[in-house]
């Protein structure tokens, strides 16, 4: 079942050229979709879209964002407000601007439940330290009175991801969440998201330009260039066979650890030209 | 093995207190100047002029000047001035001045490009020439001095303050708590302020030490309130004029405006040192 559908969505800086090409994709309740695509495609704009967050230069030209078949752009500001609060969440990208460096862990996390949701303070904090341990954080109840720079990047990731589960959202768009934190801390923390998400049953919007990570996280994907979706399959399909040629270069310029000695593959010019021309891109 | 943070923070601590120290003491003495003054600031007593302080034969503790008035009751009366000056001037200034910028720097937009082209057109204004113009119309007076540094200062605050509050507005976790719901005036206050306070706290002390100055050199040109009244800039300028006779005149409320305008910008320095989130 359809939880998350994004129609025909344009999107472009205010009196200056586009940035997303009516985009459309879906994701399914529970289900893992991946958004890939090159630095500037528009990943994260999609994100931000349907979160109601995007930069005040940048204005929706024309499309749909059906949450659970309620269209969010036709909603009045505060009533969407309400809704995507109850029910999304964001995985960001930066830890280590995410929190509010000047607040208690254990306040940014409990706040929102409080303040925004009604729950009682004592609620909140056995929350926090529920999730706190699931996202397996030593000495949970004192990180809670810890300040954001007492705690090293991959404790703050988890911090985050554990605040985005906070209030059992149906949707959580993870926009890059790995990207700011080394290899070693990445494997965990995908680990943990992908955990997570089973565990939780929440539909997950896996932003990244990773095609590895996507091939271990997501259900299906969608590429984008230059704000336009030019394939959407399901995982196995794409990486067995993509369609496109230019998710087929975009695959096959993986580097490849098992064999060193390939060399690089980059995007051929022939199949960027091609891409932008067919998108409109100039 | 001893961290160096620690001794950041003990060298930061020695700065708050004797700046705070000395402000403190200041304040102590404004408050008290009646007990605490031996004299009567505005008597005269042409027999007495210009005695040197008590170390060099004379009788006044601190001498007194050309007019025979006890230079340390005028110093101590004339915190009252300094005093009320830099407090009422700083924190109206502030609010004035960091809570526009703290709104152009947050909603950005048309408040933004209002806010600033405003700053832009007001700091094309020479200050000094400004503040001498205003007092020229409003006359003369604490009240006038007042305004005047409100005036012409808090474009300083708008401009730090909306600069910081975009960095800060750029960062994620205000968009996570604007995702979670908060309204666009709770994000500003509840995430937003608490990190640029540091900076206002900082920018507060400035501008009461700036303040001071301003007093003593509006006092200098006798634009400040009435010449008899005690005022360290006033006290200044006469002692300029009898220097080579008296130098008491003149060194001791300098010395006095110097520590002042000194600890308010060093105890600004040292309470961002434990405000800051990073180095606390």
């Amino acid at each position: 079942m359809t939880y998350l559908s994004v129609q025909n969505l344009s999107v472009r800086i205010k009196g200056g050229g586009p940035l997303l090409r009516s985009v459309s994709l879906d994701v399914a309740a529970g289900h893992v979709h991946g958004l890939v695509g090159e630095s500037g495609a528009g990943k994260s704009m999609i994100g931000r879209a349907i979160l109601g967050i995007l930069p005040k230069a940048v204005e929706v030209v024309s499309g749909a964002i059906l949450l659970d078949g309620v269209d969010l752009l036709a909603l009045p500001p505060a009533q969407r407000r309400v809704r995507v609060g109850a029910s999304c969440a964001l995985i960001p990208q930066d830890p280590l601007t995410a929190l509010n460096p000047s607040r208690r862990i254990g306040r940014q996390m409990t706040d929102r439940l409080v303040d925004i949701l009604g729950w009682t303070r004592g609620d909140a904090e056995a929350r926090a330290l529920a999730l706190l341990a699931e996202v397996q954080i030593t000495d949970p109840a004192r990180v809670l009175r810890q300040y954001p720079h007492e705690l090293s990047g991959g404790m703050r990731q988890r911090i985050l991801i554990a605040s985005a589960f906070a209030a059992e959202p149906k949707l959580i768009v993870a926009d890059e969440p790995t990207t700011a934190l080394d290899v070693t801390v990445q494997k965990q923390i995908l680990k943990l998201i992908a955990g997570m998400q089973v565990r939780h049953g929440t539909a997950l919007l896996f932003v990244t330009h990773d095609l590895g990570v996507v091939s271990k996280v997501c259900q299906s994907l969608s590429v984008l260039y230059a704000g336009k979706v030019v394939e959407t399959a399901e995982v196995r399909a794409f990486f067995a066979a993509p369609q496109h040629p230019y998710s087929a270069a975009l695959l096959a310029a993986t580097p490849k650890y098992t064999d060193p000695d390939a060399g690089l593959h980059p995007v051929p010019d022939a199949v960027i030209a091609a891409v932008r021309a067919e998108v409109g891109h100039d | 093995m001893a961290d160096g943070r620690a001794q950041v923070r003990r060298r930061a601590g020695l700065r708050l207190w004797l700046a705070g120290g000395w402000l403190a003491l200041l304040v102590l003495v404004a408050i008290f100047a009646p007990l605490l003054a031996p004299k009567d600031p505005l008597e005269q007593d042409l027999f007495a002029g210009r005695l040197p302080p008590f170390w060099l034969t004379g009788g006044a503790l601190l001498g007194t000047d050309s007019l025979g008035r006890d230079v340390l009751s005028r110093i101590i009366y004339g915190s009252r001035i300094a005093l009320t000056v830099a407090i009422v001037s700083g924190v109206i200034t502030c609010l004035i001045g960091a809570g526009l910028g703290l709104l152009a720097g947050f909603w950005r937009g048309w408040v933004d490009v209002l806010v600033s082209r405003f700053i832009d057109i007001w700091m094309a204004f020479p200050p000094v020439l400004f503040s001498i113009l205003l007092i020229a119309v409003i006359g003369p007076g604490l009240f006038s001095i007042i305004i005047a540094i409100v005036v012409i200062d808090w474009t300083r605050f708008a401009r730090v303050v909306r600069a910081e509050a975009m960095a800060q507005g750029a960062m994620d976790y205000v968009a996570s708590a604007r995702v979670a719901g908060r309204g666009r005036m709770g994000t500003m206050l509840r995430e937003i302020l608490p990190n640029v306070l540091p900076i206002i706290v900082v920018l507060l002390t400035l501008e009461m030490g700036i303040a001071v100055i301003v007093e003593a050199i509006l006092s200098f040109v006798n634009l400040s309130i009435s010449t008899d009244d005690p005022t360290w800039g006033g006290m200044i300028s006469e002692g300029r004029a009898s220097i080579h006779q008296a130098w008491w005149v003149l060194v001791f409320p300098l010395v006095t405006l110097f520590l002042t305008v000194l600890s308010f910008s060093q105890l600004g320095e040292g309470l961002k040192d434990r405000f800051d989130p990073v180095l606390r």
